[in-house]
């Protein structure tokens, strides 16, 4: 394994730790958007928030953790990416700041008009941002972004595939939310909003599932590249995804709550991963690899350096932060 | 020749422009929420302290509500922190590509920091109830640090766009090696980071006093608020001495290293000894005019000698010339002006101190204090101006012009208004909301924020109960 190899390697870790906790703070966020209007939603939106608030500024970090090491370890890439998909990713930065600010700001505010407003902002933008993301990466999966930049502003990402990746994001990560909500809701006590989030972990199960296997018909007719791969080489992950997708479906059917969690997170793990070996040695299939856009061997090391701090430092504190917030050690 | 250019120029040359007024409008922003973020848990966890140490109500109070206050900010600056480094991919993509991989290692480990942070921040925020004492004051400390760590981490990758050095370009101008101890410890690493962070520290402490001051010009002058004053005063007007100093070596750094912009920000044309020192006036091309100059002080200054001689715009190329030398000039004096006030208001608030062991309560102190918060941003704002319009037109000193840097993409005026427009509003709402905050305690005591969103209404296993 190459230098270069491992930056990517590191690159994805980072992807994989915001999919999942990143994804699933912005899927809250879709279950705050549907639920209800103010007295309907307060509970849930009560359980959202409390799950949500000593969380997601931390879990927010990896998206700049993710860019730092793309614009560091692969400049070219970086730079293509950018020049071409510059509209979602636009849009995905303006729905950042409209998600964090609505967010902080709605709890800090009394007036029940005012704290919808920012609700919204906090709930719909929770929604659009991991859809724009999602159709970057369906888009560098699609093939879609040329090595030397400048693509097509719109036609590298208006298409079946990142828009539909778009939506699997968006999907995934209010599975993700869902399952969370329900583990937290047990631990609070709250007994009808366990089975109000266990009622919908299910139906987003289920739509999510339902995503990802149309997502690989559309991958057939799409991008042969990845599509080959992922029913090659990356098959066992996906078989891995599939098992635990179906071992949260039981579990949730039979009503238990053990392994719900770990289970959840694997389906989305072994998907990314699944898309990292199918993409390798492509950094942007197929135009641009791994070793072609490295930067030179001391910044790379520069970058296993700083990961390997991060592993001891940053881990350990994350870990603190999550052991104290379900200790329930934190609180507003 | 240059015919031919002008055409395709102009509308990349529009698109520079865009692109540079986003860039600065979207950092004015959120420069000053970072240096709340750098400097304020310094100023809560003293009040933390004091309440600890000496069991201070009042003192435990102020900690409290500021610690509530920095959840609102630090949130504000998360996202618009984001939205920087989304814009160094955006609006710069061919600095990136060409340069990524040397600067952004200062990058990766602000990284680190942030992160860091962030963790400790929802810790601290968060622990008030729970946790014991002096553990959630321990958890409030790696804030401070990483604080520290972090502004370390950007600065020092401002200050390798203007002294760039660690790496080696091939012929085609390609990033070949690099040396990433060289890129985090350039030459201006030494002057930029300690002014920045000493600045943060004025920025935070001034504008909190000024908040105090306001409420004790308004009558409001109870124990809380003469500590709300002193303690963030206090710490700014410790800092204010030492970045008066380090300020002036730093200008005596960029005159070594980057004539043009010293030349630029003092408005110097011919190259010479015994150079006028000029305050305020017009920068044109015939020299300063209308300003108040003081002969030899200039030369003085750079090199402690009226025969030092300072190098003038004449000698630098026109077209590697800053632009808006009158901004420029003006920029700078300000935030030297603005220093030197503050230093004043420290040495005002040391003398009543030294004969009486109080604090200074009269109204123009007061007044003084009230204003010294926004004059400090002010001073910010300028120096940052004096900083990055003063190394234009280069992006990477020496390496990179900003007119290659600069992005193709289409409608970056579009995406001006619409920043504008969504940061006036947040701006608007962030002040509107600490104001609330602040409505709150002061009517209806601490502990009042409501606990879940729409409207006041009890935590879910409270109502389950």
């Amino acid at each position: 394994m190459s230098k270069a190899d491992v930056a990517a390697v590191i690159l994805w870790i980072g992807a994989t730790l915001y999919a999942v906790f990143g994804g699933a703070d912005f899927g809250a966020g879709f279950w705050d958007l549907i639920a209800g209007d103010a007295e309907k939603g307060e509970r849930p939106r009560a359980q959202i928030q409390r799950s949500l608030t000593p969380v997601w500024e931390a879990n927010h970090v990896w998206l700049i953790f993710i860019l730092v090491v793309l614009w560091t370890a692969f400049p070219e890439a970086f730079g293509a990416v950018m020049t071409t998909l510059y509209v979602p990713i636009a849009l995905a930065a303006v729905g950042i700041v409209l998600r964090g600010a609505g967010f902080a700001f709605r709890k800090s505010i009394r007036s029940l008009e005012y704290q919808r407003a920012m609700g919204a902002a906090f709930a719909l933008s929770s929604v659009l941002t991991p859809f724009f993301m999602g159709a970057v990466v369906g888009a560098i999966a699609d093939g879609n972004v040329p090595a030397a930049g400048n693509g097509d502003a719109f036609s590298s990402w208006l298409q079946p595939l990142p828009l539909f990746t778009g939506a699997l994001f968006v999907a995934s990560g209010a599975y993700l939310a869902a399952v969370f909500l329900v583990v937290d809701s047990r631990r609070s006590g709250a007994a009808d909003l366990e089975s109000y989030f266990a009622r919908r972990a299910l139906a987003a199960a289920l739509v999510a599932g339902a995503f990802a296997v149309a997502g690989l018909f559309v991958l057939h007719a799409d991008s042969s590249y990845i599509y080959d791969r992922l029913t090659d080489e990356a098959l066992p992950l996906v078989v891995v995804s599939a098992l635990c997708g179906l071992g949260v479906l039981v579990q949730l059917l039979r009503g238990a709550r053990r392994g719900l969690r770990p289970l959840a997170i694997g389906a989305v793990v072994a998907v990314i991963w699944g898309w990292g070996v199918a993409q390798f040695p492509y950094l942007l299939p197929t135009s641009l690899k791994i070793s072609q856009s490295a930067a030179p061997g001391p910044t790379l090391d520069a970058v296993m350096i700083v990961f390997a701090i991060a592993a001891v430092v940053v881990l350990p504190s994350l870990g603190l932060l999550y052991w104290l917030s379900q200790k329930e050690l934190l609180g507003e | 020749m240059p015919l031919l250019d002008a055409l395709p120029l102009a509308a990349s040359e529009s698109n520079l422009l865009a692109a540079r007024e986003l860039m600065a409008f979207t950092l004015a922003f959120h420069i000053v929420l970072s240096c709340i973020g750098v400097a304020l848990p310094a100023i809560i966890l003293t009040a933390n302290w004091l309440g600890l140490k000496r069991g201070d109500e009042d003192a435990m109070r102020l900690a409290r509500r500021w610690s509530k206050a920095m959840a609102v900010t630090f949130a504000v600056g998360a996202v618009t922190g984001t939205v920087l480094s989304f814009e160094f991919g955006l609006l710069w993509p061919n600095f990136m590509e060409r340069f990524g991989d040397a600067f952004g290692i200062a990058f990766a480990i602000e990284g680190i920091f942030f992160f860091v942070e962030a963790i400790f921040l929802a810790i601290y925020i968060y622990g008030w109830k729970r946790l014991s004492g002096w553990a959630h004051f321990w958890s409030g400390v790696p804030m401070v640090i990483t604080g520290i760590g972090g502004a370390f981490s950007v600065v020092t990758a401002n200050a390798w766009m203007n002294q760039p050095q660690g790496f080696t370009l091939d012929a085609a101008g390609k990033v070949v090696e690099t040396e990433p101890f060289k890129v985090l410890f350039n030459p201006a690493t030494s002057y930029e980071v300690p002014h920045m962070i000493l600045a943060a520290y004025m920025v935070a402490g001034f504008l909190v006093a000024s908040i105090y001051a306001v409420g004790m010009l308004k009558g409001r002058r109870d124990r809380l608020h003469k500590l709300g004053l002193l303690i963030p005063l206090t710490i700014a007007c410790i800092a204010t001495p030492i970045q008066l100093f380090v300020g002036d070596t730093a200008a005596r750094e960029v005159a070594d290293h980057q004539p043009a912009k010293f030349a630029g920000f003092e408005c110097i044309q011919e190259t010479g000894t015994h150079q006028t020192e000029y305050l305020g006036g017009v920068c044109t091309d015939d020299g300063v005019k209308g300003a108040i100059g003081i002969p030899d002080l200039d030369s003085f200054l750079v090199g402690f000698s009226a025969d030092t001689k300072v190098i003038g715009l004449e000698d630098i190329p026109a077209d590697e010339r800053p632009p808006a030398n009158t901004l420029l000039h003006l920029a700078f004096d300000a935030m030297v002006g603005i220093g030197t006030a503050l230093l004043g208001l420290a040495a005002w608030l040391a003398f009543v101190w030294w004969r009486r062991r109080a604090m200074p309560q009269t109204p123009w102190f007061l007044r003084a204090v009230a204003v010294s918060g926004v004059a400090s941003i002010v001073a910010l704002w300028c120096g940052w101006i004096v900083t990055e319009v003063g190394r234009q037109p280069w992006i990477v000193q020496g390496f990179m012009r900003t007119e290659e840097a600069v992005t193709e993409a289409e409608g970056i005026w579009f995406a001006f208004a619409g920043i504008l427009l969504l940061y006036a509003a947040l701006g608007t709402i962030a002040i509107l909301v600490l104001r609330g905050m602040s409505r709150r305690w002061r009517e209806e005591g601490d502990g009042t924020e409501s606990e879940s969103p729409y409207g006041p209404s009890p935590t879910p296993e409270e109502l389950v109960r």
